[in-house]
C-alpha cells in the first residue's frame, strides 16, 4: 500500500513536470515574442514575478489566456486546446515564482536579527513597517530564492535589483551627493539622496554625474553576523511572500 | 447670415487636394499633405519661422487626448484642418485649437487580434475631397473630407488569417496604394492599389511570388504559401517615372528559416512598382533570408547626389539590420553602404550590396547574442532628410539580444514566428544619429537615455524634432546636434513630428503616448 501511494505521487510530480515542459514550449512559441523568451517582458509585460496584474489566481491566468484582455494587445489564445492553457498557466507561474521550501535556519530568530541587531528596517519596508530607502521586501521571499537572498546581504552590489543604479554627482555650485536613481528621462535625472530627500537636476547643469554601476548603497553584512544568524536572516526573508 | 456662414465653411474647410498638390507639397509648406510631408519620404519642413535661435520658446498650444495608448498618428494638415486618426477612427481637428468638427468610427470585430504587433493606425491620405484610412480588420475607407461620412468601404484582406491595415494608405494619381501588417502570422504579403473614386481594386503585387513567377525559386518547397513579407509602412512615389518605392517586412517564420531555405524574395526589400500597372521594376533585397525579424518596412528616401563623379537621383534607407543603403532610383543598383549602428552579424556589404554573413549568428535554441535586437538598429518611425544639409536624421536603437529559434507550425490566425528573443536592456541606449546622404558616414550623434521608438523631423528652420520612449519631445540643431529646446510630454513618444503654419505661424505637432501635442512659439 505504501508502495502504491509512493507511486501516485511520483506520477502526479512527473505530470507536473511534464506540464511544465509541455507549457514551456508552448509559451516559447505563441508567448515569448511578447513576453520574452524568458518571460522577463519585451512588447507584453514582464510575467516573471510573483503577482501578476491580470493572473494573480489560476483561474485568472486561464481566463486571461483564454479569451485575452478587451482594449489591450494581450489576444485570446483560441487555438490552444484547455488542457494547453492550463499547461502554460504552470509554466507561467513557474516563472517569478521561488517555490517554498525548508530552509535549516530559525524565521522567528531571523526576524528578530532583521528589527535588532541588522538595523535592515532602516532601509527597507517590510508589511507596512520601516523606512524606504532600499526595496520593499513584503513579498521578496516569492521573488528571490535563497541563494539570491544570501548574496544579497553578503555582498549587495552583486545582487542589485534590475534598474537600480547608485549615482554620485557634482552639482554646479560644487556640491556632492550620492544617492540611489529614481527616475531618468534624456534630459533630466532624480535622484533619493541617503537622507530620503529626493533631488531632480537637467543633466547638462550637473558639473559630474558618475553612474557607480556595481555599487550598492547598503553595506555587506559579511562580518556583521554569525553563519548561523546568516541562516535565520534568510528563512525569514524567505518566508515574506506577501500573504499577510 | 446663413449664407455667409456658408461661405466661410466652403473656403475655411475646403480639402479640394487634387493629385498636382501632392506632387507640388512643397509650394504650400503651411500643409502637411502626405503621410512623410511629401512623395520623396523627405519628412522635411520648408518652414522656418522656428530657428535655433527661438525654439527655447516652443510650449504647448493644444492637444487631443485618444483612447489608445502608445499613439503612432502622422497627421495630415490641410488649409487649417488636421486629420487624426486611431485604430478604426478618424476626425477632422481646427488645426487652430484642436476642436473636433467631425469624427467617424467602424466597430472592431470582437474576435480580433493584432498578431505580433499593437493596435495602431499611422495616419490618412488625402485625395481631392476624400479621406482614405485603412483599419485593423482590413477595410480600406473612403471618407467625405468635410463631414467623415463613408464614400466606399473596400475588404483588403481577411483579418481573421491575421491581415490587419495599420499604415497610411498614399495617393497617387486616380489611386490609393495601401499595405498590409500579418508578418508574424504567415501571410502572403502584396501591395493593392484601389480606385479613388470607386473603391475597386486596380492592381495588387504579391511580395512573395507564387509558382511559375520570378523569385518563388528563393523559396524551399510551399514556403513561399506563408512567406509573409508584409508591407506595413508607407512607402515613396517618384511622377517622373511613375514609381512606387514600397518597403517589405519579414519572411515567415520569422526566427526559423530552416523550413524555408533560400533568398526568400521579396522580403526585407524595397520594391520599385510601376503605379499605373502594379508591375514590379526592380527590387533590392537588405536581408536575403532574414532571421532576426528585420523588415525592411521603411519609409524610402528619394534623393539626388553625386556617386563617384556622377550625378545619380538615389534612394537611400537606414536599414533595421544597421546598414545604411544608397541605390540607384531607376534600377536598385547598390551605389554604396555602410553601418550607422553597431551590428554583429556581418563582416560588411560587398560590391553589390549583399551581407557578407559572420557564420553562426543565427538563432539557436539556447539563444544566440547579435547586435541589433528584432527591432532593429531602426524601426518603422521615420528618418528625415534635408536637402539643405544634405543629411539623413535617423532614430537609432541601439541594444542587443539573444534570439531564439523553435518549431513553428502554421495555423492560420496564429502566431507564425519560431522564436523569440530576450533582449540586453541594461547596456541599451538610443540616439538621433545625422549621417551624410551620399555615404552614410556619421557627421553628428545625440545620446538618447533609451532606445527610441520616435520619427525626426529636418525643418528649413535648422532644426531636427524628435522624441523618446522617456516622454521627452525635442528639437537638436541640424547641423550639429546640439539640444536647443525639450519637453516632458509625460508619456512614450511613439510617433513621427510634422509641422504645418496656420496664419503665418508655424507649428510643431508630435504625439506622446495617448496626446497629440501641437507646440507653437
Amino acid at each position: 500500500m505504501p508502495t502504491l501511494a509512493a507511486f501516485f505521487v511520483t506520477a502526479a510530480l512527473c505530470a507536473q513536470s511534464d506540464d511544465l515542459q509541455r507549457g514551456k514550449r508552448l509559451y516559447e512559441g505563441q508567448c515569448a515574442p511578447c513576453h520574452g523568451q524568458t518571460g522577463t517582458g519585451g512588447r507584453g509585460p514582464n510575467l516573471a514575478q510573483p503577482k501578476l496584474k491580470h493572473g494573480s489566481s489560476e483561474e485568472q491566468l486561464i481566463g486571461v489566456i483564454s479569451r485575452g484582455i478587451p482594449g489591450t494587445e494581450m489576444p485570446a489564445a483560441w487555438q490552444m486546446t484547455p488542457r494547453e492553457v492550463k499547461q502554460v498557466v504552470v509554466y507561467v507561474q513557474s516563472l517569478g515564482r521561488i517555490a517554498k521550501m525548508d530552509l535549516p535556519g530559525d524565521a522567528a530568530r531571523g526576524r528578530a536579527l532583521f528589527l535588532g541587531k541588522g538595523g535592515c528596517a532602516a532601509c527597507h519596508i517590510v508589511k507596512g513597517a520601516g523606512t524606504a530607502l532600499g526595496p520593499e521586501l513584503t513579498e521578496i521571499g516569492a521573488r528571490r530564492s535563497p541563494e539570491y537572498l544570501r548574496e544579497a546581504i553578503l555582498d549587495p552590489a552583486k545582487a542589485a535589483p534590475e534598474g537600480y543604479l547608485l549615482v554620485e554627482f557634482t552639482t554646479a555650485d560644487g556640491k556632492r551627493i550620492t544617492g540611489q536613481r529614481a527616475n531618468e528621462d534624456s534630459f533630466t535625472i532624480q535622484i533619493l539622496d541617503s537622507g530620503g530627500r529626493y533631488h531632480s537636476f537637467r543633466k547638462s547643469a550637473l558639473k559630474e554625474l558618475k553612474r557607480l554601476e556595481g555599487h550598492s548603497g547598503m553595506p555587506s553584512y559579511k562580518d556583521k553576523f554569525a553563519s548561523s544568524e546568516l541562516e535565520d536572516l534568510i528563512a525569514w526573508l524567505a518566508s515574506l511572500r506577501g500573504d499577510s | 447670415m446663413r449664407a455667409a456662414l456658408i461661405s466661410m465653411l466652403a473656403c475655411g474647410l475646403g480639402a479640394q487636394v487634387p493629385f498636382e498638390r501632392l506632387v507640388n507639397a512643397h509650394r504650400e509648406p503651411w500643409n502637411w499633405l502626405t503621410y512623410s510631408g511629401n512623395y520623396q519620404g523627405h519628412r522635411y519642413s520648408l518652414l522656418k519661422q522656428i530657428t535655433p535661435d527661438n525654439v527655447a520658446r516652443l510650449h504647448p498650444v493644444w492637444m487631443v487626448q485618444f483612447e489608445n495608448s502608445r499613439t503612432e498618428v502622422s497627421p495630415l494638415v490641410v488649409d487649417g484642418v488636421m486629420y487624426i486618426t486611431a485604430p478604426n477612427m478618424a476626425a477632422a481637428l481646427d488645426a487652430r485649437t484642436g476642436r473636433r468638427l467631425w469624427s467617424w468610427s467602424r466597430p472592431v470585430p470582437r474576435d480580433l487580434e493584432t498578431i505580433g504587433f499593437g493596435r495602431v493606425n499611422r495616419g490618412a491620405a488625402i485625395l481631392d475631397d476624400r479621406i482614405f484610412v485603412g483599419t485593423l480588420d482590413s477595410y480600406l475607407v473612403a471618407l467625405d473630407a468635410r463631414s467623415g461620412a463613408v464614400r466606399w468601404e473596400t475588404k483588403v484582406a481577411d483579418y481573421k488569417t491575421g491581415h490587419c491595415i495599420t499604415a497610411a494608405p498614399l495617393a497617387i494619381k486616380d489611386k490609393i496604394i495601401v499595405g498590409i501588417s500579418g508578418g508574424e502570422a504567415g501571410i502572403r504579403g502584396f501591395v493593392d492599389a484601389y480606385d479613388a473614386a470607386t473603391g475597386k481594386q486596380v492592381w495588387r503585387l504579391w511580395t512573395v511570388p507564387g509558382p511559375g513567377e520570378q523569385g518563388n525559386e528563393t523559396w524551399a518547397g510551399e514556403s513561399w504559401k506563408t512567406g509573409a513579407a508584409s508591407t506595413w509602412v508607407t512607402g515613396a512615389y517618384d511622377p517622373q517615372w511613375n514609381l512606387v518605392y514600397w518597403g517589405t517586412g519579414n519572411p515567415g517564420p520569422d526566427w526559423n528559416g530552416d523550413t524555408r531555405g533560400g533568398d526568400n524574395l521579396y522580403s526585407c526589400s524595397f520594391l520599385a512598382i510601376d503605379a499605373g500597372s502594379g508591375k514590379l521594376r526592380w527590387h533590392f533585397q537588405f536581408t536575403p533570408h532574414d532571421t532576426h525579424d528585420w523588415d525592411s518596412t521603411l519609409v524610402p528616401m528619394l534623393t539626388e547626389g553625386t556617386i563617384r563623379g556622377k550625378a545619380r537621383k538615389l534612394i537611400v534607407s537606414p536599414n533595421r539590420n544597421g546598414f545604411y543603403y544608397v541605390l540607384d532610383r531607376e534600377t536598385g543598383e547598390f551605389l554604396a553602404g555602410q553601418a550607422y549602428a553597431r551590428q554583429t552579424w556581418a563582416k560588411g556589404l560587398d560590391d553589390r550590396g549583399r551581407p557578407v554573413l559572420i557564420p553562426n549568428m543565427e538563432p539557436s535554441v539556447e539563444g544566440t547574442l547579435v547586435w541589433p535586437s528584432l527591432q532593429g538598429a531602426t524601426n518603422w518611425f521615420s528618418p528625415s532628410y534635408s536637402p539643405l544639409a544634405k543629411l539623413v536624421y535617423v532614430s537609432v536603437r541601439e541594444m542587443g539580444a539573444y534570439y531564439y529559434k523553435n518549431e513553428a507550425e502554421y495555423k492560420p490566425g496564429t502566431m507564425f514566428t519560431g522564436g523569440g528573443e530576450r533582449p540586453l536592456r541594461q547596456q541599451a541606449f538610443g540616439a538621433v544619429r545625422a549621417l551624410e546622404m551620399e555615404t552614410g558616414k556619421q557627421r553628428w550623434e545625440f545620446r538618447l537615455h533609451s532606445p527610441p521608438w520616435a520619427g525626426v523631423m529636418a525643418t528649413a528652420g535648422g532644426l531636427v524634432f524628435g522624441g523618446s520612449d522617456e516622454g521627452n519631445v525635442f528639437a537638436l540643431d541640424a547641423l550639429t546636434g546640439k539640444p536647443l529646446w525639450d519637453y516632458q510630454a509625460g508619456g512614450p513618444v511613439a510617433a513621427n513630428p510634422i509641422s504645418f503654419a496656420i496664419d503665418g505661424r508655424q507649428y510643431v505637432a508630435v504625439a506622446a503616448d495617448r496626446v497629440l501635442i501641437v507646440f507653437g512659439l
